[in-house]
């Protein structure tokens, strides 16, 4: 070709001008076809929304009447956050989140088929209409209601103080004068700081270097999230999750990409018809107890029907 | 009961998922090879043209695609596309066209790279015994930049192949994520079990990147006769 400095002049010429041609072709061709080619089984989200002629990028999501019509429903949910949503040696999905969409899938009358997301891609899933539902361990936040809607919620978490059994810790005030464990970075962090600033803080970097400070006495109590100090202290005997609620409580909620109302509303409905048969505490005995323990009761972390 | 954490391998159909992850991250990574070699090859002749312009452009697509990490390109491909053009491409896909477009560029500049390496002499010779320009890029050129290509490109076949832990981060299982499924399904219950796991992935991309160098020295010396 155009690299061939024997060529006669015209013939060179002719052959860069094809060159860039090519060129072209290399850099287009690529997205080109790849954009014909998507048209594929699963993609209906693209099509298959009313209003995505309309309003353009966003809204590609599925209503109720389409995601019966298509015979499955796409959830988002972790694939390795044990007890949550994590995958058996099976190959299934199993866990807290899972028994909750397996029910929705249910009483839909569609498949279910679960996606795997990561916590920083879950947005990223509800607002490309990749997944219809996200039941990922999802924290309400101000901040992604601005990008998603939030269903009713069907879990809680707030904050829980581990301490050794001889020592228990179980009101805040006891923290007093104590040596606090926290790791950086965390909320259990910034809500002593803001609300008990005279309190004695040793912070750690890693959660192994906090666990350990508690197990060899640097410290007298572990302020974490409260999922994270009941499944702990059930596995280190001689230690309790005193306080198992505090501070501000938040809620682990599904959510559906921005606007999807109708499959919102249905959700919303069907979780307060699931509140009706304690379908969570259920949900709790079958994939969260054998992780929290008796140590607890299930009030503490379940939500039925929405109600906080 | 000391639980070493082995028997997490063995248990269910947990061998066979993680050598389904791997076929995941192999499909992807030779099916994107394969492209990136085919077009990779013409881009590659095209990038020694002394047309500024087709210079210019295979440059400034070899520097974009070096500069932006893989996986911006992969969400750009999976996320940004359908949000902004509504096409939907599934995970596999997108990661099949970030993996090639990574692929050709690279291959390209090895292309262009192995082929400025051909001693000028080697093109008068060849125009002095009559061959077409056509016929001395395919007889001279290309045959002898190929030698010189073969290893850098298996350099490149192993580095996508490992390069593949990254598009679970768009939904595609891959053996990495496989073993970190297993890893924490089992974190109560065999705490160890990671080391297991771990060491089982590592000699699955030895077993599989191995034997690519190998055939590629075999080829070597069978061209180099």
């Amino acid at each position: 070709m155009s690299t061939i400095g024997l060529a006669t002049r015209p013939r060179r010429a002719a052959a860069s001008t094809l060159g860039l041609v090519l060129a072209a072709a290399c850099l287009i061709g690529l997205a080109g076809c790849a954009a014909d080619s998507d048209s594929g089984p699963d993609t209906s989200a693209a099509g298959s929304s009313p209003a995505s002629a309309t309003t353009g990028s966003s809204a590609n999501f599925r209503d109720v009447a389409q995601i019966q019509a298509d015979g499955t429903i796409r959830i988002g949910v972790f694939s390795d956050k044990a007890p949550f949503g994590s995958v058996d040696a099976q190959g299934d999905y199993v866990g807290y989140d899972i028994e909750y969409g397996n029910r929705i899938g249910q009483d839909l009358g569609v498949e279910v088929e679960y996606v795997p997301v990561e916590a920083a891609s879950r947005v990223s899933f509800l607002e490309t209409g990749k997944v219809d539902l996200i039941l990922a361990n999802f924290t309400v936040t101000a901040e992604r209601a601005e990008k998603v809607d939030f269903l009713k919620p069907y879990m809680k978490v707030a904050l829980g103080v581990a301490s050794p059994e001889s020592a228990p810790i179980t009101d805040v005030a006891q923290l007093a004068g104590q040596k606090i464990i926290v790791v950086k970075g965390t909320t259990a962090e910034t809500y002593l700081a803001s609300q008990y600033p005279d309190y004695d803080v040793i912070k750690y970097d890693q959660y192994t270097e906090a666990t350990s400070a508690l197990l060899d006495g640097r410290g007298d109590a572990w302020v974490t999230d409260n999922t994270e100090a009941l499944a702990w202290t059930t596995q280190n005997p001689g230690f309790v999750t005193g306080i198992a609620s505090l501070g501000p409580a938040d809620t682990i909620a599904g959510a559906v990409q921005k606007g999807n109302t109708d499959l919102a509303a249905w959700l919303n409905n069907e979780l307060v018809d699931l509140g009706k048969e304690d379908f969570f505490h259920q949900d709790y005995e079958l994939t969260l107890k054998s992780v929290y323990g008796d140590v607890v009761s299930p009030d503490e972390l379940v939500v039925e029907g929405g109600q906080v | 009961m000391p639980a070493s954490g082995i028997e997490v391998l063995f248990e269910g159909r947990n061998l066979v998922r993680l050598l389904g992850g791997l076929w995941t991250s192999l499909w992807i990574a030779l099916s994107a090879m394969a492209v990136s070699v085919v077009l990779g090859l013409p881009m590659g002749v095209l990038m020694t043209s002394r047309h500024r312009l087709v210079k210019l452009v295979l440059r400034i697509y070899l520097e974009a695609i070096r500069v932006l990490p893989q996986l911006v390109l992969l969400f750009v491909f999976y996320f940004d596309l359908t949000l902004v053009t509504g096409v939907n491409l599934s995970g596999e896909l997108a990661a099949l066209i970030v993996f090639a477009l990574w692929g050709t560029a690279e291959m390209g500049d090895l292309v262009r790279g192995a082929i400025s390496a051909i001693p000028r002499h080697q093109y008068q010779s060849a125009a002095a015994l009559g061959l077409r320009p056509t016929q001395v890029q395919f007889h001279v050129v290309l045959p002898q930049s190929a030698r010189r290509l073969l290893p850098l490109a298996v350099n490149l076949v192993t580095r996508m192949i490992k390069t593949t832990s990254l598009i679970v981060l768009i939904g595609v299982v891959e053996v990495l994520k496989v073993g970190q499924q297993i890893i924490d399904r089992n974190r109560f219950d065999f705490p160890d079990a990671a080391l297991w796991v771990y060491a089982t992935i590592f000699l699955l991309y030895f077993l599989v990147c191995f034997p690519i160098s190998r055939l590629a020295q075999a080829l070597e010396r069978k061209l180099d006769l």
